[in-house]
């Protein structure tokens, strides 16, 4: 074996930092999820677990008054978080997949006028419209509903874009084949398209539940009762100005809630995250 | 989720590696037909059907608002909203000559160059250090990629338990150490503080599309500088940065994008805007005009100048990536 020479540890020695650099924070709050809120409030906080974890997580959960004030109960801020997640990814991949299989497969008037309609989505992310897509979800009566924090995210050329590139790289080929048999556009859709477009699915609906999971200005906007809360504005508002005295083994907890899910999609589905983060920026 | 820079890059990889085996490989869309098959389904109302949902979504939720700040942004409305005055450009040069919003401007440009620098350069020199063979490398890889799925706001909420004054250990230990650390009361450490949580939240994107770019560089190239004598510093200034340049560009306008629209949860969770303006983004601004403070015209005066922002940018990406692919 050669010897090992510092030069050559240089690279892991910057690498664990740069991991302890993410991982220090996540860990500090995992720490004081199982702490009282007292210990945490005093800065105080250990490096090593307490034994206060399940109950905390338990009161967050069930949305027990904490020592300062209620709180929406976590499940129920999950809940709308995973609608919300849900709806936005589903509803993204259905109604482009649609509209990439209009224009990649039928030639009709006014086809590249509706390309590029959708085409134009791209440069208006709901930040810069905020107001007057708020005023026509509150004009179509869909404040503190489902589908008033979904409904308005769910329209994007990304996804479009990408499906209609996959759809061109299908070979004419098996369109003729598809024609000769007798088969129909709804036919050729479901047993041959669908299937063939299955990772393409898979790998976008890993980057829209992120998306959708993580949305904060719009369910900001569209939520004011407590049923309809989302889980990552919960959280802010839970803060509230960031005094000391604070329900922060709630609101630690609650974090960590909100960070399990759309971090489990990440770890577990990697490969399928990677390919849709690199395909849906083309 | 914008932008087609890496359009190219699959293509270079795929010239370098053998291709799968896959028979959709040899159907990429070429020049003679690059926006149209060539056989279609012949059928008059289906595809006006296939369409419907995605252009209602965006004609209520898209163009209508849209129209509707463009509308509100030259006219004025009475204080009870009956009347309304068309007014020119008063809205604009209203807020152009606000000193409020030029400092506005002036915070926002000073935390996206800060937001990008910061993200890219951490990003590039550990994705570099990841594509280098050494041991465990896969385990790292999946170490730094997972901040991605955390929510800005999130991410500026982690910060903040680690530095608030009061229950931070890094906020109590630099007080302990006799510095005056206190990002609620001091503008300048406000800025510092969100500037962190943005860029620190932004690292892993970057860090997964340098790592793409970099193992796209054909390692023949790499090789045969290496034999030539050329050191590790010299390889990456005058091979792997000019090969990495199209995603370093991508990676510029995506960044700027997020640190423009995506941190407004950051700056909210954390700052909400102060101490007094100190960490007021034109986002955050236009969120405190026009729900706070209910200034229709203003705020919408300032949607249309952010829209102007991202057409530019959107702009400046696309003819970037037309340029590249003449040179491929």
């Amino acid at each position: 074996m050669k010897p090992t020479r510092f030069i050559d540890l240089v690279p892991h020695i910057v690498l664990i930092v740069g991991v302890l650099i993410f991982a220090y924070p996540i860990y500090v709050t995992l720490i004081g999820s199982t702490w009282d809120s007292g210990t945490i409030g005093r800065g105080g906080l250990p490096l090593w677990p307490g034994g206060q974890g399940a109950a905390n997580y338990a009161q967050a959960w069930a949305g027990e008054a904490g020592d300062r004030a209620m709180y929406t109960p976590v499940r129920t801020m999950m809940l709308n978080s995973l609608v919300m997640a849900l709806s936005i990814a589903l509803g993204k991949i259905a109604i482009s997949i649609l509209s990439a299989y209009a224009v990649a497969f039928f030639r009709f008037p006014l086809r590249m006028a509706f390309f590029w309609l959708i085409f134009i989505t791209l440069m208006l992310p709901v930040e810069v419209r905020i107001i007057p897509t708020y005023k026509v979800v509150a004009d179509l009566g869909l404040i503190n509903t489902y589908a008033g924090l979904a409904i308005p995210l769910i329209a994007s050329a990304t996804a479009t874009l990408l499906f209609r590139q996959f759809f061109l790289t299908i070979p004419d080929e098996l369109l003729e084949a598809a024609k000769i048999d007798g088969a129909g556009p709804v036919r050729f859709f479901v047993d041959v398209v669908l299937p063939l477009s299955r990772t393409n699915i898979a790998a976008l609906f890993v980057i829209l539940f992120i998306y959708g999971w993580n949305q904060y200005l719009w369910p900001l906007l569209v939520t004011s009762s407590g049923d309809m809360e989302t889980i990552v504005t919960g959280i802010t508002k839970m803060i509230g100005t960031g005094e000391s005295a604070n329900d922060w083994h709630i609101i630690m907890a609650t974090t960590v809630l909100a960070m399990l899910p759309p971090v489990a999609v990440v770890v577990f589905m990697q490969r399928w995250f990677v390919k849709g983060l690199v395909d849906s920026e083309k | 989720m914008r932008g087609v820079a890496l359009l190219d890059k699959r293509r270079r990889g795929f010239l370098f590696n053998p291709p799968h085996a896959s028979p959709l490989r040899h159907a990429q869309p070429t020049k003679d037909h690059p926006l149209q098959r060539r056989v279609t389904f012949d059928n008059r109302l289906l595809p006006y059907l296939l369409l419907a949902p995605q252009v209602a979504v965006t004609l209520v939720f898209f163009i209508w608002p849209a129209a509707q700040a463009i509308w509100q942004s030259v006219h004025l409305q009475d204080a009870f909203g009956i009347r309304s005055e068309f007014v020119w450009f008063e809205n604009f040069t209203h807020v152009l000559s606000d000193p409020n919003y030029l400092d506005t401007l002036k915070v926002t440009i000073v935390f996206s160059v800060a937001v990008t620098v910061l993200a890219m350069g951490v990003a590039l020199l550990l994705a570099v250090l990841a594509d280098s063979k050494i041991k465990g490398a896969r385990a790292y890889k999946t170490l730094l990629i997972w901040p991605y799925a955390l929510a800005p706001a999130v991410a500026a909420v982690l910060w903040m338990f680690i530095f608030n004054p009061d229950i931070g250990s890094f906020g109590r230990a630099l007080r302990a150490l006799g510095y005056d650390w206190d990002y609620r009361l001091n503008g300048g450490q406000a800025l510092v503080m969100v500037i962190m949580a943005a860029s620190w939240k932004q690292v892993s994107y970057n860090f997964i599309f340098f790592l793409a770019g970099l193992q796209a560089i054909p390692r023949s190239v790499m090789e045969a500088a290496s034999i030539d004598g050329a050191g590790p510093v010299r390889r990456f200034w005058t091979i792997t940065f000019p090969l990495l340049s199209p995603t370093t560009f991508f990676l510029l306008v995506v960044d700027m994008v997020y640190a423009f629209f995506e941190t407004f949860g950051t700056i909210h969770a954390l700052t909400q805007g102060g101490p007094g303006k100190a960490t007021e983004t034109l986002i955050f601004r236009v969120y405190q005009d026009g729900v706070v403070n209910n200034d229709l015209g203003g705020s919408s005066a300032q949607s249309v100048i952010l829209m102007v922002i991202v057409i530019a940018l959107t702009a400046v990406q696309f003819r970037f990536v037309e340029r590249k692919v003449h040179y491929a």
